[in-house]
């Protein structure tokens, strides 16, 4: 018998981008695109079944086992710490984890540093690799405010173009780490669904074009 | 005499099972108490799943903790003679800081530890006891074996700098191609040696599906043993007829400095993470003043609640 796939995308724009990607490798499921709203969709004959999840939450479903295979960021899945295999960069959704700062900033090593940011931990072993002592602040959104009320000194974030840290007045100070979209796998799923997750993992790489040091 | 099947959970009901194993294939049961001097911990913390210890001050004044690990207590209190073996096997409560939360959580584990004089049966005998474990908890299940030879010469044979080995282990656990090889890029290493590390986490399968691919880490003398000493265990495996539950997979981690030869963890179908995970520990021996070698299991009998 052919065992289902159980496949958890991020609910949102890179979402639908993942799921074209997942259609085109042949494992499309019509009824996807249908509008309304329901979150669990499935194609019996191709042996996968989607469902949307809110993007920070894809690794739990993975490492849990509700869901075998996953995508996420590579920015969420460093701050959560998901115990999971990491198959494949997708290759979408780049961009990067930055510090930025007001124009004029000029770092004080004299006192700790006041750093607001959506990634805690990311930023904790950041500053920690450099013995940088800092303040943190945790913040859900709007994260490019807090340099402008004089909140935080700096702001560690995800930048793709820059043009919202422009808009509000902000430089990138460094680019730190790249951030794209990865296949991420449950690791008893991976030894119990082998062929269904590397069939997988092969038609997506087909996809992207980087077939280059598998074999 | 009561028949109490309907009465113990899935876990006691295995708990139970593999203490019968164990016991009758000679090993010993080991009763400790909870506590332990919190001296043990400290000073092999790196042998330890996590960091943290449940600590308190007896009435004596001496530092005491829950115990972490069982193993480690084993160790400690061993009387080995030369030449001689310690088959034990235990069921017992440990306390670890759960994962994602800020508290401690009880674990129930039972598991085996061979001590001393251990060759190369005793290795295989702990091994197939870790397959039979398994199959107390489902039929559906494999054993993942790595060697830390091979995985810790190749990264010797890299010439990675000591941060750059930690990554490569880390992105290995997560079978992370792309983080493999930009670390490789940091670190300057040309395209054959990058490749070679990146074979690490995509040689996997079965004991004859891997066999041609174990040639790829024999760069010098040192992984050339190591390739030997592991394609004589799995071939003695195969003898033994476990064929069909073993796979290679050199992302089974275990830490460097403690466990040398096999590292493995097992997994049954339908519980997501690992239920069992051991290896053969000399470093350890080493580092506590012990003679002779050692192997050992644990089966996390707290992820059959779920």
């Amino acid at each position: 018998m052919r065992k289902i796939l159980n496949v958890a995308l991020p609910k949102g724009r890179l979402g639908e981008k993942v799921y074209d990607l997942f259609e085109k490798a042949g494992y499309g499921c019509p009824t996807i695109k249908e509008p309304g709203r329901r979150l669990v969709f499935e194609n019996l004959e191709k042996g996968i079944r989607f469902f949307w999840v809110k993007p920070s939450d894809v690794g739990v479903y993975v490492e849990r086992g509700a869901a075998d295979v996953g995508v996420v960021g590579k920015d969420v899945l460093t701050e959560y710490g998901s115990d999971v295999y990491e198959l494949l960069d997708l290759g979408i959704g780049k961009c990067s984890m930055a510090v930025a700062a007001k124009a004029d900033f000029q770092d004080d090593r004299s006192k700790p540093l006041v750093v607001a940011t959506k990634f805690e931990r990311i930023a904790k072993r950041y500053y920690a690799e450099q013995d940088r002592e800092i303040d943190i602040i945790r913040l859900n959104g709007s994260i490019e405010l807090a340099p402008l009320l004089g909140l935080s000194d700096v702001i560690v974030d995800i930048v793709e173009t820059g043009a919202t840290l422009r808009e509000n007045g902000l430089v990138v100070v460094e680019r730190f780490a790249d951030i794209s979209a990865r296949l991420i796998a449950n690791k008893s799923s991976f030894k119990f669904k082998t062929n269904g997750v590397e069939n997988l993992v092969d038609g997506l790489r087909k996809q992207i074009g980087t077939n280059k040091s598998d074999d | 005499m009561k028949d109490w099947s309907a009465v113990l959970s899935r876990e006691e009901r295995t708990a139970f099972s593999l203490r019968a194993l164990y016991a009758e294939n000679g090993y010993e049961k080991y009763r400790m108490s909870k506590l332990e001097e919190y001296d043990v911990y400290a000073r092999n913390k790196e042998f330890l799943v996590s960091e943290n210890v449940l600590t308190f001050t007896d009435l004596d004044g001496r530092l005491l903790a829950m115990k972490p690990d069982v193993t480690l207590s084993i160790i400690k209190n061993a009387r080995l003679g030369a030449g001689e073996v310690m088959k034990v096997y235990y069921h017992e409560n440990v306390y670890r800081a759960a994962k994602g939360t800020r508290s401690y959580q009880e674990i129930m584990q039972a598991g085996l530890e061979c001590l001393g004089a251990v060759d190369e049966d005793a290795l295989l005998e702990a091994l197939t006891l870790a397959v039979k474990s398994l199959d107390c908890i489902s039929e559906s299940n494999v054993l993942e074996l790595s060697h830390m030879g091979i995985v810790g010469g190749v990264l010797n044979a890299c010439a990675l700098s000591d941060g750059g080995k930690r990554a490569v282990l880390d992105a290995l656990s997560r079978k992370d191609l792309s983080g493999i090889r930009s670390v490789a890029a940091q670190e300057g290493l040309e395209e054959s040696k990058s490749a070679l590390l990146e074979r690490l986490a995509t040689v996997y399968g079965g004991i004859d599906g891997v066999d041609e691919a174990l040639d790829v880490f024999c760069v010098d003398g040192a992984t050339t043993a190591a390739v030997a000493d592991f394609r004589g265990i799995l071939k003695g495996l195969k003898a033994l007829g476990l064929s069909d539950k073993i796979r290679v997979d050199f992302s089974v981690a275990g830490n460097r400095k403690y466990y040398s030869g096999v590292a493995f963890q097992g997994y049954v179908e339908g519980i997501p993470t690992g239920v069992l995970s051991g290896g053969q520990y000399d470093g350890l021996m080493q580092a506590m003043g012990k003679n002779g070698k050692a192997v050992g299991f644990a089966v996390y009998l707290d992820e059959l609640r779920r």
